[in-house]
């Protein structure tokens, strides 16, 4: 059992990776990984109400109607967002500003409802909560890895401590403005699992389509 | 008799598939109870500090403007001691008592049709206008006027910009500009944040001799010269025309004009 708890933890972060091979949450990923502080409170709120809405949902999986239940799931998962939300606001205000609209989409993340009705469906509430422990550290950790790259060489800081001295306050580094936008995020998340899946070549996928030679008369 | 009936009736429902009508009904109605409960009792604990948060950001802000701001410093403190906050009439540029101060909302004030007008010349952007907003008059220690605090706000590129602009007791130096809620560009826009940028407003100056409204922010001096031009921001170009616009609206007749021309005469 002991051996199957810490699969279900350590499994998401690299063999079973919810971005890099369900790539599931890009979108979140591309909006809040401009800055490394955002990303980290970003990764926690997201361990969380996948943590704790796997539970309930996992507590409650004998008794949840089926012709329901991607509603029961939802209000589940969007209380638990609401009460992180206002959390936020009253705690970390500075943070909350610039998160708020997306705290407010984790609703609509797919790591979230994608473990509620694949695992916690089926599974009892220990097993459950640890495997949105595990999904959301491993989103988590796609997450700092980008937050790290678009932060360094977009703004020339980390965690907002100046690294490379911008041009704009005076330094000698030109920061390259494409990685504060949300699109350099997918450049630096398809390397990402260019880099997994050379590392791990089992995560290829099967192709779907085969190009077909068709032979000269 | 009837109470084992009902006891039975009882058993049969809790007994039901979960598939079932009312057991569906049922899951529904407690499950939306419950999280409706959690949600609001969150929200009603929690609001006095989300509400003093608020406060305090713009407490901060309105320090940060003044110069006075030194991280770890006491917000309420120093705000209560430095600032004299005071409902201004903008058409007459004179005070008006006739709002709590402490209660008074510019925000809430501008979409209210009793206490703000359409706007027909709307170079900021914002569609109505307060007819009456919450000015911070800051006061040396002879309580004459140092420096006041005018909030700002207009249309950037993506957003409506949030800021204050403090301006010396000669109703003419600006002291400094900042905006405290927007939602520019990061990297290009949202570069107005920036300090090097913000520190060109230090010393710049609203109108020329002539009482002509010159503060301008662009590529090039005006005519008028360096006095009154702040840079654009590069890479900007739609942020900057929107802060350039919100500027002069706020400082021009439809603005802060009378209540500055009242400062210059001593007249407050």
């Amino acid at each position: 059992m002991a051996q199957t708890r810490r699969a279900l933890l350590l499994d998401p972060m690299v063999d079973n990776n919810p971005i890099t091979l369900q790539v599931l949450g890009i979108c979140s990923a591309l909006a809040v990984t401009s800055s490394l502080k955002v990303a980290l409170v970003m990764t926690i709120a997201v361990t969380l109400v996948t943590a704790f809405s796997s539970m309930f949902i996992s507590m409650l999986r004998n008794q949840i109607p089926n012709s329901i239940r991607i509603i029961v799931q939802m209000v589940i998962i969007a209380s638990l967002v609401i009460l992180v939300d206002q959390v936020l606001k009253a705690y970390a205000f500075e943070i909350s500003k610039t998160l708020s609209v997306f705290v407010g989409l984790i609703i609509t993340n797919c790591i979230v409802m994608g473990r509620a009705e694949a695992f916690a469906m089926q599974n009892p509430p220990v097993a459950s909560f640890l495997d949105g422990i595990g999904n959301g550290l491993g989103y988590g950790l796609i997450l700092m890895m980008v937050g790290f790259v678009r932060e360094l060489f977009g703004s020339g800081s980390l965690f907002g401590v100046t690294i490379l001295e911008t041009v704009n306050n005076g330094g000698w580094y030109v920061p390259n403005g494409l990685l504060l936008l949300p699109p350099s995020a997918f450049f630096v998340i398809g390397l990402l699992i260019w880099a997994f899946r050379t590392w791990k070549p089992e995560q290829v996928e099967e192709r779907e389509h085969k190009i077909q030679v068709v032979e000269a008369h | 008799m009837s109470e084992q009936t009902n006891k039975g009736a009882l058993r049969r429902f809790w007994d039901m598939s979960p598939d079932s009508t009312p057991k569906t009904l049922f899951v529904a109605v407690t499950l939306c109870l419950f999280a409706s409960m959690i949600v609001s009792a969150a929200a009603v604990a929690l609001r006095p500090t989300q509400e003093a948060n608020k406060l305090k950001d713009k407490q901060i802000n309105i320090l940060q403007v003044a110069g006075l701001y030194e991280p770890g410093m006491d917000i309420t403190e120093a705000f209560g001691a430095s600032f004299e906050p005071r409902i201004l009439e903008l058409s007459t540029g004179q005070f008006t008592n006739a709002f709590d101060v402490t209660s008074f909302d510019d925000r809430a004030a501008a979409s209210d049709p009793a206490t703000s007008i359409e706007l027909e010349n709307d170079p900021a952007s914002i569609g109505r206008q307060s007819k009456y907003m919450t000015v911070y008059l800051l006061k040396d220690d002879a309580g004459e006027i140092d420096k006041v605090i005018l909030p700002i706000h207009g249309y950037g590129l993506w957003s409506t910009l949030y800021g204050f602009i403090a301006v010396e007791e000669n109703a003419n130096d600006i002291f400094g500009l900042q905006f405290y809620s927007h939602a520019e560009t990061p990297g290009l826009g949202a570069e107005v944040d920036n300090p090097r940028w913000k520190s060109q407003w230090n010393g710049k100056r609203l109108t020329d001799e002539n009482g002509t409204l010159q503060i301008t922010v662009a590529k090039t001096a005006p005519p008028a010269g360096a006095d009154y031009h702040v840079d654009a921001l590069s890479g900007a170009t739609l942020t900057t025309v929107g802060v350039d616009n919100l500027v002069r609206f706020w400082m021009g007749e439809a603005g802060y004009a009378p209540f500055l021309a009242n400062l210059k005469a001593g007249d407050i």
